[in-house]
């Protein structure tokens, strides 16, 4: 039983992660997008970085990677599945979550704390959380405005679907709290299965009490009951 | 075969913001140009062979859906020229 986080050529945040969840007591090993998925694999992490030097567009190059394939078999297995800030983008261009994340509304990379809000429970990485909890965890991005059609922000809305929503330290959804201009302050949603979700904000950065933030711990925490064997 | 040179243009929505395009705007602003608006595209030219125009043109739309284009905020135009 093993927390998979795959490595793409380019992925930076991969040891970070490792790190985040051995602190937290989870059996995790850093895998190369060639080598396909291990064996026991019981939950999967897309980490951040910038696969392919961004090409094209941010992840766009690593959704095509074959690894992609097992990743959505294992989707539909039932295995959670993370994808941060480069894996959310990743996991937006495989289209195993909707809409995409593009350049910040301010057109430059934004490294900063931001405040999210707990959106919905109804998935394993915030089983440990309650709706209307804010968390403080830190943004590095480039590219990550979240865009979608009015039919598709709509689908997430009746579904339940969206996890995160940037706003201020006392939960309030405000334009000055959104960092990139994303759609609806949306910070983080979930795909098709409540058990496949992205998040742009980065929760193994603020796990280990060294690094000074450790809002992230409740994300990784709240997979561990979902483990499948 | 034919051999066809495709040119696929990749363009933001209409009503999707384009930052770069914006920072690009106020740029030449500060060098005195007047400026209603600039909009930017990503051009690619695929050199290919196919039975037909047509045939490359399906080939190329397949590449814009599946890969050079993200269908939830692009448009995009294919124009087929023979070589």
């Amino acid at each position: 039983m093993t927390i998979a986080i795959i490595r793409f050529g380019g992925s930076n945040c991969d040891r970070d992660t490792y790190i985040a969840l051995e602190h937290l007591g989870f059996d995790s090993e850093i895998v190369w997008h060639e080598d396909g998925l291990p064996d026991d694999t019981s939950g999967i992490i897309l980490p951040g970085g910038f696969s392919y030097g961004d090409y094209l567009r941010a992840g766009a190059m690593a959704a095509h990677s074959p690894i992609m394939d097992e990743v959505r078999h294992a989707s539909d297995d039932g295995t959670p599945i993370l994808g941060i800030c480069n894996g959310a983008q990743v996991c937006c261009e495989a289209r195993l979550t909707p809409g995409a994340f593009t350049i910040n509304e301010r057109a430059r990379f934004q490294c900063e704390h931001v405040n999210i809000r707990v959106e919905t429970t109804d998935s394993p990485w915030t089983a440990n959380l309650e709706v209307g909890d804010v968390l403080e965890i830190p943004i590095a991005h480039a590219e990550g405005r979240f865009e979608a059609d009015d039919e598709t922000l709509n689908r997430l809305t009746a579904d339940d679907r969206i996890l995160f929503r940037y706003c201020t330290a006392d939960g309030e959804v405000t334009d000055e709290a959104n960092p990139n201009g994303s759609r609806d302050n949306i910070a983080g949603l979930l795909g098709r299965h409540p058990h496949v979700a992205v998040m742009m904000p980065h929760p193994e950065r603020a796990t280990l009490p060294d690094l000074g933030l450790t809002d992230g711990q409740g994300i990784l925490t709240g997979v561990a009951e979902s483990l499948t064997v | 075969m034919g051999q066809y040179t495709a040119t696929l243009t990749v363009r933001l929505k209409a009503g999707v913001l384009d930052p770069e395009a914006k920072t690009t705007e106020r740029a030449l602003g500060r060098l005195g140009f007047e400026v209603d608006e600039l909009r930017r595209a990503d051009r690619f030219e695929i050199d290919l062979e196919a039975d037909s125009a047509s045939n490359a043109a399906d080939r190329v739309d397949e590449m814009a859906e599946r890969l050079l284009a993200n269908p939830t905020i692009h448009d995009y135009a294919v124009e087929i020229e023979e070589r």
